[in-house]
Formats: structure tokens, C-alpha cells, sequence
């Protein structure tokens, strides 16, 4: 029982250490698409991790946090697309340096490059 | 066949999340949530394609465990990747949008790709259109679109041809 609570703890504070690093990727990182990569996939474990430690530490509660890692596991690739989606039809550029735009240059109808 | 195995599938999952909300375990609530789930799964609604379009051979489903653990590890290493560029001083990210082409035919199949991809950190999928998905990748390595395929998609691909077809 004890060791059970030590290892949820454990698990806790890996998942709040990816959710940590999700934040700080949300400042360093240069465009959108590179914010959503560090702020949207970070959190996926992150979170998981979390509701895990969660579970362990409480076992009566491991049903239902298993259901919740399944909702998160089935909603957040949408949402994420979804927004990445939306900034890519809204006609945000990537970030310089970056290295090419299949997405862009296919609408626009240019050859090569991306075959 | 293709119908009453689709039917059979929801009730399975319709018992399980309830089995999951209503731990701890008992019996009384097995007989009760085993009489819903029946209800609603011979309810006359058209099919839903996640239960109808799984194929349900032993083989798919030794492959679709397989294909969770196989998930599991690249969702863990990819992880481990963004959260080490995110450290990195220098911010070593080489970012771009590549096109990708999939072999896979069946709707759920596709989903299934797409939201593997989205969900392991460093590519999200932008858009989809035919055979082709346009990705937004972390670190773009590759030149041309069979390297890219074969980067981002086969691992996956390999297995979800089993389970969708």
C-alpha cells in the first residue's frame, strides 16, 4: 500500500516534469505549428502520466482514470490538428529557418520539390 | 455477419466503460450494465464504422496489443526527443511541412494513422487529402516523400493494415 502511494507519487511528478517542459517549449519555441508540437504532445504524457500516478496512489479511482486517459488519448490528436489545421488555412507562415512547405506549395500549384 | 460483429463489439464496449465508471466491483451492477449495453446495442441505429470496419480475427487482435505497445514506446521516445530540443540551448529543431503517402484504404484505418502521428510529439497531421497527408514535422531529415513515408508512417502502417485493412 505505502509502496503503491511512492510510486503514484513518482509517476505524479514525471508527468508535472513533461508538463513543465510543455510550457517552457510554448516560450522558446519560434511559430505555431513549433508552440503546438512542445504545447499540445508534451502534455499527452504529461497528463497520462499524472492520472496514472493518480490511479496508483488511490486504486479505487483506477477504473475511472483509465476512462479519462482514453478520452485524452482519443481527443487530443483532433483538437490538435484541428488547430493546426485552422492556422494553415488562415495563412499563418511557418517560422524562418524552416525548411519547406509541401502543404503550401501544392495548393499553389508549384512542381516538384516535395515528390 | 460484418453487422452483428459490429453489434457485438459496442456491447463489449458499452459493458466495459461502465464496468470502468461504476469500480469497485459487483454483481449487481455487471446484470444491470449488461441490460443496457444489450438494449442500446440492438437498438435499430445504422452501424458505428469504429466497431463495423474493425476486423475481428485473432490475428488483428494479437496485432492490435501489439500495435498499443508499439504506440506506447514511440509516444514515450518521441517525448523524450521534443523534451530534449526543448532544453537544448541552441534549439535544434528543423521544422517543415512534408507529404507523406499512405497505403492504408479503410476510413478508420486512416483515423487511426492520423491521429498516431498527431499524437507522437514532433509531427501533427495539417491536413489530409486522398492518399496523401501533409505533416508538420518536428525535424524534417528526409528529401523525398518515400523517405518521409517511411520515416513517419511504415511503423505504424505495418500494423493498423492488419487491424482496418
Amino acid at each position: 500500500m505505502q509502496d503503491l502511494e511512492l510510486i503514484g507519487g513518482l509517476l505524479s511528478v514525471v508527468g508535472a516534469v513533461f508538463l513543465l517542459l510543455a510550457a517552457i517549449g510554448i516560450i522558446r519555441m519560434p511559430d505555431v505549428y513549433n508552440r503546438m508540437q512542445a504545447g499540445t504532445k508534451a502534455t499527452t504524457l504529461g497528463s497520462i502520466l499524472f492520472l496514472l500516478g493518480i490511479g496508483l496512489a488511490n486504486p479505487d479511482w483506477l477504473g475511472k482514470i483509465l476512462l479519462l486517459v482514453l478520452f485524452i488519448v482519443f481527443t487530443n490528436p483532433i483538437s490538435s490538428h484541428v488547430l493546426a489545421r485552422a492556422a494553415h488555412h488562415r495563412g499563418i507562415p511557418l517560422a524562418e529557418g524552416s525548411v519547406r512547405d509541401c502543404l503550401s506549395d501544392d495548393e499553389a500549384g508549384e512542381e516538384g520539390g516535395c515528390e | 455477419m460484418k453487422k452483428l460483429s459490429g453489434r457485438l463489439l459496442l456491447f463489449a464496449f458499452l459493458l466495459a466503460i461502465w464496468l470502468l465508471l461504476s469500480a469497485p466491483f459487483s454483481r449487481e451492477e455487471l446484470i444491470a450494465g449488461a441490460i443496457v449495453s444489450a438494449l442500446i446495442s440492438l437498438f435499430p441505429f445504422g452501424s458505428i464504422p469504429i466497431f463495423s470496419e474493425m476486423r475481428l480475427t485473432p490475428k488483428a487482435l494479437i496485432w492490435g496489443i501489439a500495435y498499443l505497445f508499439v504506440f506506447l514506446f514511440e509516444l514515450l521516445k518521441s517525448n523524450l526527443d521534443v523534451a530534449f530540443r526543448v532544453l537544448h540551448p541552441k534549439l535544434p529543431i528543423h521544422p517543415g511541412i512534408v507529404k507523406v503517402k499512405t497505403k492504408l484504404n479503410s476510413r478508420m484505418g486512416r483515423l487511426a494513422l492520423a491521429n498516431s502521428i498527431t499524437l507522437t510529439p514532433g509531427t501533427i497531421t495539417v491536413e489530409t487529402k486522398d492518399e496523401y497527408f501533409y505533416i508538420h514535422w518536428i525535424d524534417v531529415r528526409a528529401r523525398n516523400i518515400e523517405e518521409t513515408t517511411r520515416n513517419i508512417v511504415s511503423k505504424f502502417e505495418r500494423y493498423l493494415e492488419v487491424i482496418f485493412g
